[in-house]
């Protein structure tokens, strides 16, 4: 079918023709009030809505919901005891329930259970004691059994929170907290992997990845656009880091989001919603939502209608294709799985006596053992540290970026909040100059937090530092101290041979000093300067402007 | 269960029920069915609506209906499964399977399965360096109307 021509080898099975049966039966708008930057979709502060502009037309209000899945991580699948592993030969961690031989059943892992568990309970949800699997058909290659084993009348876990943080106009500074509420949380099998051959019309099933564990979260459509939906999903993913119930890292397929996207007026109800996929990375999810919302508003200005239909992100174009959808809703009959009784879980209160332990899931346990998460840590550094909210937002943002900020702090004089633009400032920038990572930084904590201390005895100047630190990041193995004297960056200690430059200037620069004596104190940078050039940046500015003040008042 | 999908699925609105009593009220799952009097015949009026309703039944199923003698089945088949109405179920917990009582066995993460590639290929009828090799995407069906089997090959 040509349909599947246009998709990509992204090979996420199974979607063919997923127009789900949700219609807008979505809660109540509640949209809140907030201000955004300045990008393609504008929304004003009275609640999200997208003036048209020049003609005062009534605004759009863009409605986004995510559906997530999470490839939970686990040496083994779900229902069978074949290895989970990225890129593999092709077929070979399959087992026969995998390749949906007669005969085979389903047996649950019990790491799968404890990580959406884990999940739920991280983002505020109520945990359903007895959560039932269901069967969902439909046909397509990567799906032996011609159905899923899933969640759908009664998920694992419902009604949860996620919250996120946003920054206002692009500035750090200003940072809002905002909450998306999490519809559901389910268990379900991953489908194998497609790769298309259009050339010779037929399709290459791998079934590798057929019947790895997912957690299907859902949440409700409380956002409004890109960036927030990028925000949102950021978190989350931090947040399946923390856990370690996922590594959620999308370029491997194991975080996959679907955005629902539609657009109405206020007060109107909810207008048709177009399902994208296909998005391959945070960045194009705000790129793809954007565009979206865009399109809707444009196509129903011209007075034209939006299908409800599944489209597909396309990353060159940076823009939304449908996929075409022939075969009209699918119905998914759902029935209830016969293989499987259902989930019982347990908590400290209803635990069973008598239980072979290895049998029971207890969620209080479960709950007592939870890391610290993401919002947490983010707490205890700026208690810990005296540092910035927007600070402790970027430490967390990088993997390790924390942890080397404390190794440096833990090995320096340097206060915290000193130490801090150094790493935000210098290091992270080197970083992503090089696109490097933490990991990969030819600094160490170490060699930083010598270089601070060199800085902090004042044995040289925050100008010598950053081009000792240049130096460093060539990686050379040269310690900074070394890199100091080689390049002869150590301040003057001299204090005659300083003053006598001072007066040197002093009495080169006469308009200046008429200046500075007539009141003008900023002129009093100039001649800082000016002794800088002279002693090649090795002296100590503070000490310069004390000198040079000293002696223009004499 | 298979059966029972079906006629739910067929029943919405279209075969009346046959039976003594229509106990409308005990059925739990085809909420949105509307209350059809108890009639005589039902086959004109299956014959009548149900082409599109057979096409997208062979769509989802991939089942050949392919001639009345099948159709007929089919709605005997419906009948049949409509006994099953004369059972008064009020205040009864659908159950979902002889099991529901039973312990959910709990797997320890361990792999024990797997790395049997050739075995597995050996019963596909194409293979190609290790993948199975299937018809690009789904094949769209052709119309009942145009009385072509879509079903090739030995099934």
């Amino acid at each position: 079918m040509a349909a599947m021509a246009t998709m990509v080898a992204a090979g996420c099975g199974g979607v063919w023709c997923r127009a789900r049966q949700r219609c807008a039966r979505w809660p109540g708008p509640g949209s809140r009030p907030f201000l955004r930057a300045q990008r393609a979709v504008v929304c004003n502060a009275r609640g999200g809505a997208v003036s048209a502009g020049k003609s005062g037309l009534a605004p759009w209000i863009p409605v986004v919901g995510l559906e997530i899945h999470a490839q939970i991580s686990s040496n083994s699948k779900l229902f069978s005891g074949s290895r989970v592993q990225f890129a593999a030969p092709p077929n070979s961690l399959v087992s026969f329930f995998d390749a949906s031989l007669p005969g085979t059943l389903p047996v649950l892992n019990r790491r799968c259970v404890e990580a959406a568990v884990m999940t739920a309970l991280a983002l505020n949800c109520r945990i359903n004691k007895k959560s039932l699997f269901d069967r969902k058909h439909y046909f397509y290659a990567d799906l032996p059994a011609g159905y899923q084993i899933t969640q759908q009348r009664v998920p694992i876990a419902v009604n949860g929170s996620l919250s996120y943080s946003l920054c206002i106009d692009n500035k750090m500074s200003q940072m809002v907290t905002k909450t998306v509420r999490i519809k559901q949380i389910q268990l379900e099998q991953d489908s194998g992997k497609s790769l298309h051959d259009d050339t010779r019309s037929q399709t290459f099933v791998d079934l590798n990845r057929a019947g790895v564990g997912l957690m299907e979260l859902v949440m409700e459509p409380d956002m409004c656009c890109g960036e927030e939906a990028a925000a949102a999903v950021r978190e989350l993913q931090l947040i399946l880091q923390t856990l370690g119930s996922s590594q959620a890292v999308m370029a491997e397929g194991q975080l996959r989001v679907d955005a629902n996207v539609s657009v109405h007026h206020p007060g109107e109800p909810y207008g048709v919603r177009t399902e994208v996929k296909n998005i391959n990375s945070i960045r194009f999810l705000a790129k793809a939502v954007d565009y979206e919302i865009q399109r809707q508003i444009q196509e129903l200005g011209n007075g034209g209608t939006i299908l409800n239909e599944t489209r597909a992100f396309d990353s060159k174009l940076g823009c939304t294709v449908p996929m075409r959808d022939k075969e009209g809703k699918q119905d998914y009959r759902f029935m209830p799985e016969p293989n499987l009784p259902p989930l019982i879980l347990y908590d400290a209160k209803s635990l069973p006596a008598n239980m072979n332990h290895q049998q029971v899931i207890n969620i209080d346990w479960i709950h007592e053992r939870l890391p610290d998460l993401p919002s947490v840590k983010r707490e205890k550094l700026v208690e810990q540290y005296g540092i910035l909210p927007e600070h402790s937002f970027t430490l967390l943002s990088e993997d390790g970026l924390a942890e080397f900020f404390e190794s440096v702090v833990k090995q320096t004089q340097m206060k915290p909040k000193k130490v801090i633009g150094w790493i935000l400032n210098d290091l992270l920038s080197y970083l992503k100059q090089h696109s490097l990572t933490v990991k990969e930084s030819p600094v160490s904590s170490f060699l930083l937090a010598d270089l601070l201390n060199l800085l902090e005895k004042k044995e040289i100047s925050s100008t010598a530092a950053k081009r000792v630190l240049a130096e460093l990041w060539k990686g050379e193995g040269k310690t900074p101290l070394e890199t100091v004297k080689e390049h002869k960056l150590e301040l003057l200690q001299d204090q005659k041979e300083l003053e006598q430059i001072c007066q040197a200037v002093i009495d080169g620069q006469e308009n200046e000093v008429m200046a500075i004596k007539a009141g003008n104190r900023k002129v009093l940078n100039k001649l800082i300067g000016l002794v800088q050039k002279k002693t090649q940046g090795r002296s100590n500015p503070v000490l310069v402007k004390q000198l040079l003040e000293k002696k223009l008042s004499e | 269960m298979r059966v029972l999908s079906l006629g739910r699925w067929l029943r919405a609105g279209l075969v009346p029920p046959r039976g003594p009593a229509s106990r409308h009220s005990g059925d739990r799952h085809s909420g949105h069915r509307p209350q059809a009097p108890p009639q005589g015949p039902a086959q004109v009026l299956l014959q009548k609506v149900s082409v599109e309703v057979l096409e997208h039944l062979e769509q989802l199923a991939l089942v050949d209906f392919r001639d009345s003698e099948g159709v007929e089945r089919l709605q005997k088949a419906i009948q049949f499964a409509d006994q099953l109405h004369e059972v008064n179920t009020d205040g009864v917990e659908p159950m979902d399977s002889v099991l529901e009582d039973r312990c959910l066995y709990l797997r320890e993460d361990d792999v024990t399965e797997g790395n049997c590639t050739k075995e597995l290929l050996e019963n596909a009828r194409e293979t190609v360096e290790e993948y199975f090799v299937a018809p690009p995407g789904n094949i769209p069906l052709v119309k009942l109307e145009e009385q072509k089997t879509y079903l090739q090959g030995s099934k």
